[in-house]
């Protein structure tokens, strides 16, 4: 049995082996069976939150389709724009369409490749800076969910002082502290809101770093906040590790982190989690590329659309959901519009 | 006696590579893959001639960083700080070349000299410190590469020397013009840098450097031992310091290939962790010019074939284990070599003198 799957897994790499010899030649040849490709961002599928929502929009797609392939790829610390932009090339010529790449930092990378390969569908998650016929840019309101775990933040402090962790110092995480701080505002001018990145690019380590996550968040405790959000991936783990030893509150990130596995001791302090549903925006996309569809463009996924929201696992929330779904309306019907830049909120 | 060290010498490093592919082998067994499959499939991905140029590229960037390395190497110096220098030397070279206007071969010189004297003045801290407080330069790179971050970090925004397009997420210095660009050799559908041929000059004027000028005669001496080249007269301290200062100016060119021939601004998608590179290399390489070009490739090609294996499901880490497993292995292969060449030395004297005692005195 295993020898069978041994040998058969032996002449699929050497089908494969073919097909790269030539490469240039047999591009398209796989019409029958399509092919959904993914290129994750730094970590893989296996980090939950980000990277994994990626995954989990497409699953359904692949489960309701049998006959349908999934290729996936991953990002590495050292790779330049030209090793990314030749591992989305080879995904291509491997016959995968539509592709999805995960992350702004394919950003230019993709404005490249997708010019080389205009039958191709190609999503790229939060960034709208390449404009291709084939290509849909597709974005989220981050500040709009944070907006509303900021309100729940400051509803429940009772230090008047709050936190927020942000992995790595970039605009994209900034427009996390922005709404979060604009939130916690609204319910309280007078609030403090400590604010702290754990690295600086190109150093992307502050995504996958729970000890200093830890640290972090430790400090902030210490320092009289009673609730911190973070918004790094993988480090906020250690915040919540942090919370649940000094009974204090945090805030999850992406995904409903109190349903994490690795998360089940340190639940009962996560007062809820901001979502950004990158599933929803993949599986959009993904599915309208298989009916043919035209998916070229930016779809925008705010707290209208469904993209942004947060949690309300545990029942913590209990007693302010009115408030913050009031707010959520009026962000929707544009009332109230959510700053993008942590100095403005 | 020359001939049999060019041999050991090639042999050491073939044997690390044998016994990290047996490593590798017996992994993608255990994991019930092909493992003869899989390096047939790297092989032929690998060996695509439009790969080999990016590949090409990627060595050009490495090899820099492997020269930068062993500069430090054959001073004892341990550069960690190569990533903060290349970053300075690309993010310096980007801003100044966007911000001036001149016509296009005094442009690129002036961009390359920029970089390297980012890099360099930025190693000239840790080379200070050394010299004149006695500060351990593997400390005091490690505290400067997260203050280079830190910096270009804060110089990056918007409001400063950086801008963030429209839609985009990725802050990057403005765009260098076409003045300041260099061109690049149309091959195989791909594009290779012509700062390959810069990238030759400085493997060359290192060789030159080390072997044939006074000034690399005092570092090599300096390096084996630093009391007895002070004896002799030569200013230890000062060739620590300059040989920290050329390292970082090396260091420096690391991202320009990239910089002037396919992106023509620095951006947060520069990549990160070139100094524990450069220092693999500059090992694999014995501190030889034509040792760490081989070494450079050997590592891009190791690096480009990965994609390949994740889509037959093999985790992208294996190539990280393999690079590892080299690094380890040259190591020790290293010194067995040099404990068999010292045995084979010892049984050559002692077979012809001896007798000698001042043979053994000279000895």
């Amino acid at each position: 049995m295993q020898k069978k799957t041994l040998r058969k897994l032996g002449a699929s790499a050497v089908a494969g082996a073919l097909v790269l010899s030539g490469i240039v030649a047999s591009a398209p040849a796989q019409a029958a069976a399509k092919t959904i490709g993914i290129a994750y961002s730094l970590g893989g599928r296996d980090v939950p939150g980000f990277n994994q929502l990626a995954y989990i929009g497409v699953k359904p797609i692949l489960d309701k389709n049998k006959s349908l392939k999934l290729i996936e790829s991953q990002d590495n610390p050292t790779a330049t724009d030209d090793q990314r932009a030749e591992r989305l090339r080879l995904m291509a010529k491997r016959g995968a369409n539509p592709i999805v790449v995960v992350g702004f930092t394919y950003a230019s990378a993709l404005g490249k490749v997708a010019k080389e390969f205009p039958n191709i569908q190609w999503g790229i998650v939060d960034d709208s800076s390449v404009q291709a016929p084939n290509v849909q840019g597709i974005v989220f309101k981050e500040e709009e969910g944070s907006y509303l775990v900021g309100l729940a933040a400051a509803m429940t402090t009772k230090t008047g002082r709050i936190g927020f962790i942000g992995g790595v110092n970039t605009p994209l995480i900034a427009k996390f502290e922005a709404g979060y701080i604009a939130g916690a505002k609204a319910i309280n001018p007078n609030i403090k809101v400590q604010s702290t990145y754990i690295s600086n690019f190109p150093d992307f380590s502050g995504f996958n770093d729970p000890a200093k996550g830890y640290e972090a968040a430790k400090g902030m405790y210490q320092n009289g906040a009673d609730v911190v959000y973070a918004a790094a991936g993988g480090t906020g783990t250690g915040m919540h590790k942090a919370a649940s030893e000094l009974k204090k509150w945090s805030i999850g990130v992406d995904a409903d982190e109190a349903m994490y596995p690795a998360h089940a001791a340190y639940k009962t302090t996560i007062l809820t989690s901001m979502l950004k549903r990158v599933d929803l925006g993949v599986r959009g996309f993904v599915n309208d590329a298989l009916a043919g569809k035209k998916t070229a463009g930016i779809k925008t996924w705010g707290y209208k659309q469904g993209g942004v929201g947060y949690t309300t696992t545990g029942g913590y929330l209990k007693g302010i959901t009115d408030v913050i779904n009031n707010y959520g309306s009026q962000i929707s019907s544009g009332k109230v519009v959510v700053p993008t830049d942590p100095k403005k909120a | 006696m020359t001939r049999s060290r060019l041999f050991w010498g090639t042999i050491a490093p073939l044997a690390a590579i044998l016994n990290s592919l047996l490593l590798v082998y017996l992994i993608l067994k255990f994991r019930g893959v092909d493992p003869i499959e899989m390096f047939k499939l790297m092989a032929s991905y690998g060996f695509d001639p439009r790969n080999l140029v990016s590949e090409l590229n990627q060595t050009v960037a490495y090899y820099m960083a492997g020269v930068a390395a062993a500069i430090g190497f054959k001073m004892l110096l341990f550069n960690i700080g190569i990533d903060g220098q290349y970053r300075m030397g690309a993010f310096f070279g980007g801003v100044v070349g966007a911000a001036v206007n001149l016509p296009p071969i005094l442009h690129v010189v002036v961009i390359i000299i920029t970089a390297m004297l980012a890099g360099g003045l930025w190693a000239a801290i840790a080379g200070y410190l050394k010299v004149k407080r006695g500060v351990n330069e593997v400390i005091s790179n490690i505290m400067l590469n997260f203050i280079a971050a830190a910096i270009i970090a804060f110089l990056l925004s918007p409001s400063l020397l950086g801008i963030l397009p429209e839609g985009s997420q990725t802050l990057q210095t403005r765009e260098i013009p076409a003045s300041g660009r260099m061109p690049t050799i149309k091959a195989f559908e791909g594009e290779i840098y012509t700062f390959f041929f810069i990238a030759l000059v400085v493997g060359v004027a290192y060789w030159v450097m080390l072997n044939k000028t006074v000034f690399g005669f005092n570092l090599r001496a300096t390096g084996l031992s630093f009391r007895a080249a002070r004896a002799s007269g030569v200013n230890a301290p000062r060739m620590i310091f300059i040989t920290t200062v050329l390292s970082g100016a090396i260091a420096g060119l690391v991202g320009i290939g990239t910089l002037l021939s396919d992106t023509h601004s620095y951006s947060m998608a520069f990549p990160a962790g070139y100094a524990f590179t450069g220092l693999s290399l500059a090992l694999l390489g014995r501190n030889h010019p034509i040792g760490i070009f081989f070494a450079a490739f050997l590592w891009s090609f190791l690096e480009r074939s990965a994609p390949v294996l994740e889509f037959e499901g093999v985790p992208p880490e294996i190539v990280i284990v393999m690079q590892g497993t080299i690094v380890l292995s040259i190591v020790v292969a290293y010194e067995v070599v040099a404990r068999i060449n010292l045995r084979q030395q010892q049984r050559a004297v002692g077979s012809v003198n001896v007798e000698s005692p001042v043979a053994k005195e000279a000895n």
